[in-house]
């Protein structure tokens, strides 16, 4: 069989922003399918909201829109592009249900469009959870009983039969949004309530749960000619009930026989031709009894998924590429290993080492969530880490995790520990390991948590070795003990953790015994065959096989696991460098953790190290490599923390001097900074006790924003308006940084904030953007709502930013890029924070600008004058690029909605338009917003939103035909300047209907809430969760209003553009 | 215990011993199949071979009784990164160690066995000697270089069975499912080279009778059976010298339907009057992609050989052609163009390994069934 040719142009839509559940995983994975398919000649035609994505770069694909993943707008772009086929299946759950719409909607059909890769029949067995189990029955297959329900009764009905603990599961959400254990009736009426409102189509599955089964997971690849290959098979450390998104999980599988695995490998085949997925790659789940070894289907993904990714980097073999030329007719035999070179895609990778993925979760950023791991996937990131052994994998994923956590745990009492073992928490992985440091059996730790008893003994060998190793010191430690401790994966740090001294200690001693960390090749083959592709990972061997060049090369330090505020932006910084670096001439080694990237890629450097991003697992690839440069200015935060030892160690570093980046972060070095240029920035102090920052705070002034020092994402970053509060946050923030000083600084209220992303060679400093913040300062800039150009401050003001950014840049001697925020307040221009590296802002920069600024500063880096690149001058900006955050709170339900300093968003995505009203609703139509075209406007602010401002919005939406109704307060105030406007209750004015009935009753289309002040939070949370659960547009913010009011406008007029970045910066790209 | 693997070339491994305290030597082989130690271990073709194990983790499952290929284990020796001394699984009987310990079998762990394998692959299989009781390294690379080279070895001889035998059991996972064969259709004779005993299963799935007979068993005494096909089974070593074998095929063909499976292939590409020869570090794995030139389908293949047939060497108006090994463009299968007579390089039955090719048993009830009408 080979290649297609009836088909030309092929669209390909993306996975839109970064939620929990689906990540950067598919960008790697939309990356590899544009280009796979454009170096076969098809003209790919790409949509994806998010501009942080590297396949939203204009070489990527022929044709990229970065507009909304909706119907409407892939219709729109369908009758204007005329794709020949659509490949549904590189963009998760997103793209996958986009193109069920667009089937089930005719619109495929209207436009001759033919679903590639997956039909659509395929996709529904697949995805309908009933459907499911009947093709799986139809092959004799098991599957845990279950019936399909679509009213509480009926899953009352069923669930009494099957029993409790019971599963339930909404149809056709993502990553299980909304699913839950129930343990006993009154939880299951919760989540199956939640679970039916959730889901599209009104429909939840209840199931009878299989707790503490063993959970596995294979990735399958079938081709037109039906050859069925698995790619990897992955087991799960955490038994079934805990989402494998959320369990720490191995490859391959660690405790099957070969009968057994072949077994599930055949299901698998069954499976994939029952449902009749095409071509390309699928996910399916097993559940096995540990002491029968009988055997469920959980699920199939019909689609690349994040196992695949990480099934992919586990591997070396590239699932997305090979589905994508797959779902064009080639089969595996013809598409050749890329590794090997040699052998063809039509084989099975084996593997010489073991690979573990842990999750990141971040619930300390939603105080108010619950912790406990279920069926519904809550993290936020992960690492893998790849060993010889498990133990060096799982040790070496631990480091990659940057919790900051020291590896010894204080020791916790007995009904402590079983709870956090009992129940899967986020912590349960160092519980595991203070439950056997403190003699907890290895038996009752299995009893307890069902976990496997050989991940199990092989946790508590690693302890034994612990305990060994502490009896020593450095001097005394015998050389065998210190090579059996690195071989098992200790790091430097954990033994100097150990044995109570400095990391440095540690590693000199085990230099003088010679031991340093050999590198070997992830190879898709075991070593049967050569290979040509350098993807590395360090362990301790005898042999070391990285065969390292005599070019001139470079390393890039990664950004480690995805997290709130540190995210896909970095990676794409990192994988810009690499290629600006590329062609300039240098080899590229790429440094990092995460399995979700394309910088972990091993098509995106010259050579790629599949390592945690410590000191000590950099300074072994430094020794090794003796890199002309290491730059640690795209990686946010992670590389950055290194860059000071790595200084001190020697190794040379490219960009703007770490101590540049030091007086950035020092209050005290960046205060003597602004004071020597007379920059002005809000009064501040800073403080260590209690007593101090009540004091400081004092001579400040109230309100004040208070945070601890170097800390990213504003994390633990609060508005203090009075004493009492700073009290309460001084409780706890004190430990959200031990060494640390609290930083104290008067809190600009109501002022306009900025950003600008700048670029320098040292000599000339090119302004790349200035965003303005829809949302006022306060709002974090992660979160807040931005657009580009500045649309509603003065030239005189904007002058002024620039000259400033331009400043502060030749004041820090910046080499490469630098990021500062501003506020304006009161008429003057402050300085709220200079970041001289890499921001999150810059894909978007890029993307609005068409100007690859990440690349450019790359270059400058290496020595290039920003005039030999051409850049002169601030790119012009034609209309209007509107950025919106999209937030995790459907996942933590408790969580109150309201915007502050500590930033929540997981990701973004841009709109774009000649019109601002319109490319700001589009932005918030890409994060999920749908503004109303009318019905009735609900608005309740806070005293100090009651002014002119919000009295012309209201005249705005009643103009636009809304009906108002509004809180009494509010209310008054309106009525006083002249609008008409009904009243309603607030819950606890104990008057029915209230708000909240109101917007049950879908009376209400848009809530305008502004809260003010600590206290005033608590009060109206439950309107903005009611609003959150009904999917009720929530304004919070009243500058953020009155865009919405433009926004509504704008879509009322009808205006609609839709347009490539491509004919967006026609010059540039 | 301290364990040392020396190869001819005098290249050492030193690492810890398992096992029984011993010396063994044979030619040292590596095999990546991650799952199914348990058959690696006792499939007679490893007669005179020390395994090397490319996935670190080995004995995480244990030893069962129904995992076993033969009645004890046949490797010489076992080659790891890891031993696990726990055995997880809800069949386990006992630890692999224990398992290989009661049949004498050492082990050696914690070595690099990456650079083995790397090695290996460069410079060939090779001659070594494993041994957890000596230490004395020039010693055991003078013994492993004593060792007789595979080239030239009839070790079918050695490992096939003394007097025949009736084989009835179906296949593992069909007794799991509940689902018993119907009464045996066809009486096999079956050359036990060093036959797996999944091969038996298999043929026992398919409707057959199966009398396992020792190698040297005569063309006349197998007709004398009056058997509706005849089977050839795996084996170690050099097929070369196996003259009796080749004899009695070429006696046998067309008489009767053959279907033959590694050693069985190569003695009858032999037969057929073609060549074989020795591969640098062979095929041992479960991932080999085989196409079938007939259907053009990829199968995954379990493969354990170290010589292959020359597909130049045959006579193509005589033998088609069926299989071929898609890393390396080798031969993995053939069939005669007029004669009731096909054969595969590579493991249909699997165990350990993927269950791709298991209609080729059925083609052989298919081909018996023709001859018969
Ligand atoms: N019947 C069940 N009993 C116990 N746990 C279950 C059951 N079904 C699913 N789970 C758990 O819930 C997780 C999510 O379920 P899954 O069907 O894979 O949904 P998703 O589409 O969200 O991945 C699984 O990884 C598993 O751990
Ligand atoms: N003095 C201030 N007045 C008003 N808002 C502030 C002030 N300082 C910080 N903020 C708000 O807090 C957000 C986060 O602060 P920032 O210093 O940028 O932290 P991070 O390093 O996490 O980006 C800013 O985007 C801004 O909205
Ligand atoms: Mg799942
Ligand atoms: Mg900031």
């Amino acid at each position: 069989m080979a290649k297609r040719t009836d088909i030309k142009k092929i669209l390909i839509v993306g996975s839109g922003p970064i939620v929990i559940g689906q990540a950067c995983e598919f960008d790697y994975s939309g990356t590899q399918a544009c280009k796979a398919l454009k170096s076969e000649g098809y003209q790919v035609i790409l949509v994806n909201s998010n501009p942080a994505t590297i396949m939203t770069d204009p070489e990527i694909a022929d044709r990229t829109y970065v507009e909304p993943l909706t119907a409407e707008y892939l219709e729109a772009i369908i009758a204007r592009e005329r794709p020949d086929a659509l490949l549904p299946t590189v963009g998760g759950q997103t793209a996958l249900n986009l193109s069920v719409e667009l089937a089930e909607s005719g619109v495929l059909e209207k436009y001759g469009v033919e679903l590639i890769g997956a039909s659509l029949r395929a996709i529904k067995i697949a995805e309908d959870r009933l459907w499911f189990k009947d093709a799986c029955a139809r092959v004799g297959l098991e599957c845990p009983r279950s019936q399909l329900v679509n009213n509480l009764k009926d899953a009352r009905v069923f669930a009494d039969k099957v029993g409790y603990p019971a599963v339930v599961r909404p149809s056709f959400t993502l990553g299980g949004t909304g699913g839950g254990i129930a343990f006993n009736p009154e939880e299951f009426d919760e989540i199956t309530s939640r679970g039916l409102d959730l889901s599209p189509v009104h429909e939840v599955l209840v199931e009878e749960a299989v707790l503490g089964w063993k959970e596995f997971e294979l990735e399958v690849m079938r081709d037109l000619a039906d050859n069925v290959v698995v790619i990897c098979s992955i087991e799960n450390f955490d038994p079934m009930g805990v989402h494998t998104g959320d369990s720490i999980t191995v490859a391959p599988a660690q405790t099957l026989t070969d009968k057994e695995y072949q077994r599930m490998r055949d299901w698998a085949q069954r499976i994939i031709r029952e449902v009749g997925v095409d071509t390309g790659g699928s996910n399916i789940q097993f559940a096995v009894n540990p002491e029968t070894g009988r055997m469920l289907v959980i699920e199939m993904n019909p689609r690349v998924s994040r196992s695949s990714a990480l099934a992919s980097k586990a591997t070396g073999f590239p699932i997305a590429k090979i589905a994508a030329k797959l779902a064009v007719g080639f089969t595996l035999d013809e598409i050749p290993n890329d590794i090997t070179r040699k052998t063809p895609a039509s084989f099975e990778p084996t593997i010489d080492y073991v690979v573990v993925k842990i999750p990141k979760w971040q619930f300390e950023k939603f105080p108010g969530a619950d912790r406990t791991l279920g069926t519904e996937m809550r993290s936020v990131g992960e690492v893998m880490a790849i060993g010889r052994t498990f133990q060096e994998a799982l040790l070496k994923g631990m480091r990659s995790l940057e919790t900051g956590k020291r590896f010894s745990m204080p020791r916790l009492p007995e009904d402590v520990l079983r709870r956090l073992l009992t129940v899967p928490t986020s912590e349960r992985l160092n519980a595991l390991f203070a439950a056997l440091r403190q003699g907890m059996s290895q038996e009752e730790i299995c009893r307890t948590t069902a976990i496997d008893p050989w991940f199990i003994r092989q946790m508590a060998d690693i302890v034994a070795l612990e305990q060994k190793l502490a009896a020593h010191t450095p001097e005394t430690v015998p050389a065998d003990l210190l090579r059996e401790a690195k071989r098992t994966g200790f790091s430097d740090e954990h033994l100097a953790g150990l044995w109570n001294v400095e990391e440095a200690v540690v590693r000199q001693r085990r230099l003088a015994l010679g031991y340093e960390a050999v590198f070997k090749r992830v190879d898709t083959c075991a070593a049967e065959f050569e290979s040509f592709t350098p993807y590395l990972y360090s362990t301790y061997e005898d042999e070391d096989e990285a065969e390292p060049t005599d070019r001139k090369k470079i390393m890039i330090l990664g950004s480690g696991p995805n997290r709130i505020g540190q995210g896909i932006e970095f990676d794409y910084c990192c994988c810009h460098a690499s290629f600006a670096l590329k062609e300039a001439g240098y080899e590229t080694l790429m440094v990092n953790c995460n399995p979700e990237t394309v910088s972990t890629d091993y098509d995106t450097s010259d050579r790629l190290y599949f390592e945690p991003l410590t000191l000590e697992d950099v300074l072994e690839i430094v020794d090794l490599e003796k890199p002309e440069g290491v730059i640690v200015q795209f990686g946010g935060q992670t590389p950055l923390k290194l860059a000071k030892a790595l200084g001190e160690a020697g190794v040379p570093m490219w960009g703007t001097s770490v101590d540049s980046i030091d007086i950035a972060e020092d209050r005290e070095r960046f205060a003597e900074l602004v004071k020597k240029h007379e920059v002005l920035v809000p009064a501040h102090g800073s403080a260590t006790t209690e007593e101090g920052a009540l004091e400081a705070a004092r001579r400040i002034g109230y309100p004040v924003v208070v945070r601890p020092s170097y800390v990213l994402g504003g994390r633990a970053m609060a508005i203090v308006y009075d004493e009492d509060s700073l009290r309460e946050y001084m409780g706890y923030a004190v430990e959200a940084a031990p060494d640390h000083p609290i930083l104290i600084d008067r809190f600009l209220e109501d002022a306009i904030e900025l950003d600008v992303d700048a670029v320098s060679d040292g000599e000339d400093v090119v302004i790349a953007g200035v965003m303005q913040h829809i949302e006022e300062a306060g709002i974090h800039s992660g979160d807040s709502t931005a657009v580009i150009p500045p649309y509603i401050i003065t030239q005189r003001d904007q002058d002024r930013i620039r000259r400033r950014t331009i400043q502060l840049a030749k004041a820090l001697g910046v080499i490469g890029l630098i990021n500062v925020q501003y506020a304006i307040y009161g008429g003057e221009l402050y300085v709220l924070e200079v970041n001289p590296r890499a921001s999150r802002t810059v894909p978007y920069v890029s993307k609005a600008t068409g100007v690859p600024f990440a690349r450019i500063a790359a270059k400058v880096m290496a020595g290039h004058s920003l005039r030999s690149l051409g850049i002169t001058g601030e790119p012009r900006v034609e209309g209007y690029f509107v950025k919106a955050p999209v937030f995790p709170f459907n996942k933590f339900p408790l969580e109150d909605t309201v915007l502050g300093p500590e930033m929540k968003s997981t990701g973004e995505v841009m709109g774009s338009s000649p019109n601002f009203g319109e490319a700001y609703a589009k932005a918030l139509l890409g994060a999920g917003v749908r503004l109303p075209l009318g019905g009735t406007a609900f608005i309740s602010v806070n005293d100090n939103d009651k002014r002119p401002l919000v009295v012309s919005l209201a005249r705005d939406l009643a103009a636009l035909g809304f009906r108002l109704i509004a809180t009494e307060g509010t209310r008054e105030f309106l009525m006083r300047n002249g609008v008409e406007v009904g009243l309603v209750f607030k819950v606890h004015e104990r008057e029915r209907p209230n708000i909240v009935d109101r917007m049950i009753n879908r009376e209400v289309t848009l809530v305008i809430n502004t809260p003010l002040g600590r206290s005033a939070f608590y009060d109206d949370t439950y309107i903005r969760r009611t609003a959150l659960h009904l999917g009720i547009p929530c304004i919070t913010t009243l500058s953020a209003a009155t865009a919405c009011v433009e926004g509504i406008r704008a879509i009322r007029e009808g205006v609609s553009t839709i347009a490539a970045l491509q004919e967006q910066h026609p010059v540039r790209v | 215990m301290e364990a040392i693997l020396a190869l001819e070339d005098g290249r050492i491994f030193k690492g810890k011993g398992y096992g029984a305290q011993t010396e063994r030597g044979g030619e040292v082989v590596f095999n990546t199949s991650i799952t199914g130690y348990q058959e690696i271990f006792t499939d007679p073709s490893y007669a005179g071979q020390i395994v090397c194990l490319t996935y670190p983790h080995i004995g995480n499952v244990g030893a069962n009784l129904d995992d076993n290929e033969a009645g004890r284990p046949y490797i010489e020796a076992l080659v790891v990164r890891d031993f696990s001394e726990l055995a997880s699984n809800w069949r386990a009987g006992e630890t692999a160690e224990e398992f290989l310990r009661r049949h004498g079998i050492p082990v050696i762990s914690d070595i690099d066995t990456r650079a083995l394998v790397r090695h290996l692959r460069t410079h060939g299989a090779q001659r070594s000697i494993l041994s957890t009781v000596s230490t004395d390294t020039e010693a055991l690379v003078a013994k492993a270089r004593a060792l007789p080279p595979m080239v030239g070895l009839d070790l079918a001889k050695t490992v096939t069975v003394a007097k025949p035998y009736e084989w009835l059991e179906p296949s593992v996972e069909l007794a799991r499912e509940g689902k018993a064969p119907g009464a045996p259709r066809f009486r096999v004779v079956a050359y036990d080279f060093g036959i797996k005993q999944n091969i038996l299963r298999r043929l026992v799935d398919v409707g057959c009778h199966v009398t396992v007979v020792p190698a040297l068993t005569s063309a006349e005494n197998v007709l004398a059976m009056k058997p509706d096909g005849v089977f050839l089974s795996n084996g170690p070593g050099d097929p070369e010298p196996c003259g009796y074998a080749v004899e009695a095929v070429r006696k046998l063909a067309g008489r009767v339907p053959i279907f033959g499976i590694c050693l069985g292939h190569q003695i009858i590409g032999l037969a057929l009057g073609g060549r074989t020869y020795k591969l640098k570090f062979g095929h041992h794995g479960a991932n080999h992609p085989v196409k079938n030139l007939l259907t053009g389908k990829v199968e995954i293949t379990a493969q354990n050989h170290g010589f292959a047939v020359d597909p130049d060497s045959l006579n193509p108006r005589e033998v088609e052609l069926t299989h071929q090994n898609l890393n390396d463009n080798t031969l993995e299968g053939l069939r005669h163009r007029s004669l009731p007579l096909f054969s595969v390089q590579y493991h249909p039955e699997a165990s350990p390994g993927p269950h791709d090719s298991q209609y080729l048993f059925h083609q052989f009830a298919k081909l018996m069934q023709e001859f018969h009408n």
